[in-house]
């Protein structure tokens, strides 16, 4: 068999359990005398608690223990931090406190968890669930973030005047203002990033186990980040601690930032299972997941981009408020600030840019990341405005950017982030050669011809990936790292186990790091197995989200690389009777150069753990060896999509005749799977523009709790896309990657939005774009046409 | 409790189980048959789709006790004498799956839809059949392509109603 090279599109070493149900799932674990959870959850979006009877829950048939806020005040369980301290303009800290892990005193959202039931059976549980008796003191709930900071509204937290987490800024206002003094014309917009919920297609689930012998807890759960989720719930939530708490996130189906976050229900299974001294076992509902998986998005923005008289970008002025929900979640503070602000300059060279964010409590269940936390909606408000800009001064869409491109690098923006690499007009040129944007008007024309409306939209988004070099990052606010560690255990045959801190949860991890390791050691990828997801198994790691698996959990891996061949030459020499310096390492060999001498890597390792041809005091047996990695900066993945479609105004009904994509991941490591996370991306971003929204009544109940209400998209609301890369290497680690998980999600809402409002000749248009929305838009296109 | 019997996979199957018990808990819980995956608890998703009695259904809406005497037909089930079903071949080939959860069901309807629909697929009678299963992570793109390819093999194969 032989070596697989980066940049194969090998197919997927996971697949084959996949493919067969043989996965291995978190609700498809089973322990030995396991009890089910049911929550009660609060039906009030902003409640007192005033009394809990849980004594006829107590004699319901099989019941074994009914627990509330007050035993979770009583054990010290729970305590929700966010990871990331942000700092109002006055120099005051962001407004948190900490809260237990079952509501306690008040319940502020709808599906908050008041109580738990533990059964023999799921069925009992929930039966036992019926019986749960809560008074609740009905207040008046905060559900609109644009109004919530403002008086009369209900304080929600007493910590928290005005409901107000913090009013952050980043950027100079003084040379904003100066810029905008002396503009030429000025383009303004207001926009609301519409509120998505994640919907991983796999539930959130637990599985809590207490061992009394070892007094040890293990936790099953459909996390992306374990070691996280441990360090958590040792240093914070008073679960156990770290060498006494085993996090296991075996296949997880689909993240998408959900599954980062430290969860009420994943934190109860572990303490319940102490107290019931059995395993403890939940997996959401649906309607669970709607309710209680953090949200994203929602965001209120007004915008404003001054231009020169030649149409070159003076300055951006953004104004956003950003509803956090109810409780403070452990990246909630950092999306709509340092993963937003930061990316606001897009891809253009702007000299001043001065963005304020308010960030507001409301009785909702948290906002949190959700694929692409906040570069999404910094996307959505360059690609936005800088249309509308190109539009008012009567400038074609591509030349307006082009004109405006950053294009010499290392390039400083005015907030925060330092560009490594890019060729944005390469991009551009390849995506409007492969759109064949010359032909769009004889398309347009097509389309008029049968009472149809076109419109191209353009996004040439940027982002950041590769979280993070650590002392930036804290030095920003974050209470964490963000290096990635790797471990690579050769065994005396030959064969490789690597270890990683990074997790699966459909990215592909098990072939592309087989697919390193397979070229760089000259194995073949089935003789490598990676392990991830298990506490016990693999050294600290920070997990995986914001494409940082490549870019950091890679180079992690290269590292390590270097170390087992260094020490393996080191071996090889002694074998070979021949110095260091004569070996070279080329196809799984070492080789006395200019010579015919040589031994392979599987005999090499062998020799490593053999120990008879070489001191083993001055050189020690075996062959593994372990790297931390931290990045010396963020990588910037960046590309130009392109969204044509044609709407008819009859019905409102939209449909994307072409999608062209042209990114900048920098290196690929196996092509095919880059290409998916793009698509996987894009039906995300669609699914946001045309039709996904989280909607909550006045009343703060949550109307779209089930896939009858929150529209998803499927197979047939998506066109085929048309996808393609540019290559800049990433400069900021060893194998030149810069991630590709979250570019199609961040690119295309504000591509399908401007191709509509293209289409349709005016503005007036919210996401999601749904055909009622576009019908009542289209009304006023086709009257306005019908009288001119 | 009831007494439910059938032929799972091709092989006997029974328990007595609570008469709420859905044939999805019956699949998972007690014959530990957990390839078959649920996505939603209401049929949106599809994740749960199995063969009954040879058509695709949805088993987190049926009850086990209705099931007495039929034959089922899992994921687990597909593969024969060690070699995958054209359409589980088919979704590797293509990248038609990222985190696996909903790949079962999208496996079960596709094979479905082939044995209903005939093996000349074209990309959007592909995508309308998909209508009842949902995929968070693939943007369908591949899983169009996968299906399109796993018809064509079933035609080859002459195994139109494989496995059932």
């Amino acid at each position: 068999m032989g070596v697989t090279a980066i940049g194969a599109s090998v197919k997927r070493t996971e697949d084959i359990r996949f493919i067969t149900g043989k996965g291995h799932y978190v609700d498809d674990v089973n322990r030995p005398g396991q009890a089910y959870a049911y929550f009660v959850r609060s039906p009030h979006a902003h409640a007192t608690i005033d009394r809990i009877d849980t004594s006829a829950a107590l004699k319901s048939p099989g019941v074994v223990a009914v627990l509330t806020g007050v035993d979770a005040v009583a054990d010290k369980i729970g305590v929700h931090i966010p990871a990331w301290t942000v700092t109002s303009k006055d120099g005051s800290p962001m407004k948190v406190g900490a809260f237990p892990t079952l509501a306690h005193g008040k319940a502020l959202y709808v599906g908050d968890p008041v109580a738990v039931v533990i059964a023999d059976s799921y069925a009992e549980a929930k039966d036992g669930a019926e019986k749960v008796v809560i008074d609740y003191g009905v207040l008046k709930p905060v559900v609109d973030p644009a109004s919530a900071a403002k008086a009369g509204q209900p304080q929600i937290h007493e910590f928290a005047p005005s409901n107000t987490v913090y009013n952050w800024h980043l950027g100079d206002k003084a040379s904003t203002d100066a810029a905008f003094a002396k503009a030429a014309h000025v383009t303004k917009i207001d926009l609301v990033n519409n509120r998505t919920i994640p919907n991983a297609l796999e539930p959130r689930s637990a599985i809590g186990e207490y061992d009394s012998g070892t007094d040890t807890t293990t936790l099953y759960s459909t996390s992306q980040n374990p070691h996280v989720a441990r360090l958590i719930m040792s240093a914070f939530q008073g679960v156990a601690p770290e060498n006494k708490l085993r996090v296991i996130a075996p296949d997880v189906g689909g993240g998408f930032g959900s599954k980062i976050f430290i969860y009420n229900e994943e934190t109860v299974c572990a303490w319940a299972s102490k107290r019931v001294d059995r395993p403890v076992r939940w997996t959401a509902e649906r309607t669970e997941s709607f309710l209680t998986d953090k949200h994203g998005r929602d965001h209120v923005t007004h915008a404003e981009l001054a231009l020169d008289a030649s149409g070159k970008m003076l300055g951006l002025r953004v104004r956003t408020i950003a509803n956090l929900g109810a409780y403070p979640s452990l990246f909630w503070s950092c999306v709509p600030t340092y993963l937003y602000g930061t990316l606001l300059s897009g891809q253009y060279d702007i000299p001043a840019i001065y963005v304020e964010v308010d960030g507001v409590y409301t009785t909702t269940v948290s906002v949190d990341a959700v694929r692409g936390a906040g570069r999404p909606e910094a996307t959505f408000v360059i690609e936005r405005i800088v249309e509308k800009a190109a539009r008012e001064t009567g400038a074609d869409l591509a030349e307006f950017r082009r004109r405006n491109f950053v294009t010499k690098f290392p390039h400083q923006t005015p907030v925060i982030m330092c560009y490594d690499a890019g060729d944005y007009g390469a991009a551009l040129d390849r995506a409007l050669e492969l759109a064949d944007y010359k032909g769009l008007g004889a398309r347009k024309a097509a389309s008029a011809a049968k009472g149809k409306l076109r419109g191209i939209g353009f996004s040439a988004y940027i982002e950041a990936c590769g979280l993070a070099p650590s002392a930036a990052v804290g030095s920003l606010g974050l209470g964490g790292a963000q290096w990635e560690s790797a471990e690579v255990r050769v065994n005396p045959t030959g064969s490789v186990e690597i270890l990683t801190g990074s997790h699966s949860h459909g990215q592909g991890h098990e072939t592309t790091f087989a697919q390193l390791v397979s070229s760089r050691l000259g194995i073949p990828m089935e003789n490598v197995t990676v392990v991830h997801g298990d506490t016990d198994k693999v050294q600290f790691g920070w997990g995986t989200y914001g494409s940082r698996s490549g870019a950091v959990g890679m180079s992690a891996l290269s590292k390590a690389l270097d170390k087992i061949e260094a020490k393996a030459k080191k071996v090889a020499g002694h074998v070979l009777e021949a110095a260091e310096g004569d070996l070279e390492f080329k196809e799984g060999k070492f080789t006395v150069k200019g010579t015919d001498k040589s031994i392979d890597f599987g005999s090499v390792a062998l020799h490593a753990h053999l120990g008879h041809k070489f001191n083993t005091q001055e050189l020690e047996p075996g062959l593994k060896e372990g790297a931390f990695w931290d990045p010396t900066n963020f990588t910037f993945p960046a590309g130009v999509h392109i969204c044509e479609l044609e709407i008819d105004p009859d019905t409102g009904v939209t449909t994307i005749e072409r999608w062209t994509a042209v990114d900048d991941f920098g290196k690929l490591i196996n092509p095919m799977i880059v290409e998916g996370q793009i698509h996987g991306g894009l039906a995300h971003g669609i699914g946001q523009a045309l039709m996904e929204a989280a909607h909550y009544n006045s009343d703060g109940q949550l109307l779209t709790a089930s896939y009858m209400d929150y529209c998803m998209p499927r197979a047939d609301d998506l066109p085929s896309f048309k996808v393609d890369t540019v290559e800049t290497p990433c400069p900021s680690n060893p194998l030149g990657i810069k991630g590709c998980g979250e570019a199609g999600a961040i690119a295309s809402p504000a591509a399908v939005i401007n191709a509509i409002t293209d289409a349709l000749g005016h503005e007036d248009v919210t996401m999601p774009a749904t055909s009622q929305v576009v019908w009542r838009a289209a009304r006023k296109t086709m009257t306005k046409r019908a009288a001119e | 409790m009831v007494h439910v019997s059938m032929a799972v996979n091709g092989r006997p199957a029974s328990g007595d189980v609570d008469p709420r018990t859905l044939l999805v808990q019956f699949l998972r819980e007690n014959l530990r048959l957990t390839g078959t995956h649920v996505g939603c608890d209401t049929s949106q998703c599809g994740a749960c789709v199995v063969h009954l009695d040879g058509r695709a259904i949805k088993s987190c809406t049926v009850l086990a006790a209705s099931c007495e005497g039929a034959q089922v037909t899992t994921i687990e089930g597909l593969a024969a004498n060690g070699k995958l079903h054209p359409m589980q071949q088919a979704f590797q080939d293509n990248h038609g799956l990222q985190c696996g959860f909903c790949t079962p069901g999208m496996i079960m309807a596709s094979i479905d839809l082939v044995n209903r629909e005939g093996q000349n697929l074209d990309e959007a009678a592909i995508r309308h059949g998909l209508e009842g299963n949902i995929c968070r992570c693939t943007g369908y793109h591949n899983i169009v392509k996968a299906i399109a390819q796993g018809a064509r093999e079933m035609a080859a194969a002459a195994t139109p109603r494989a496995a059932e």
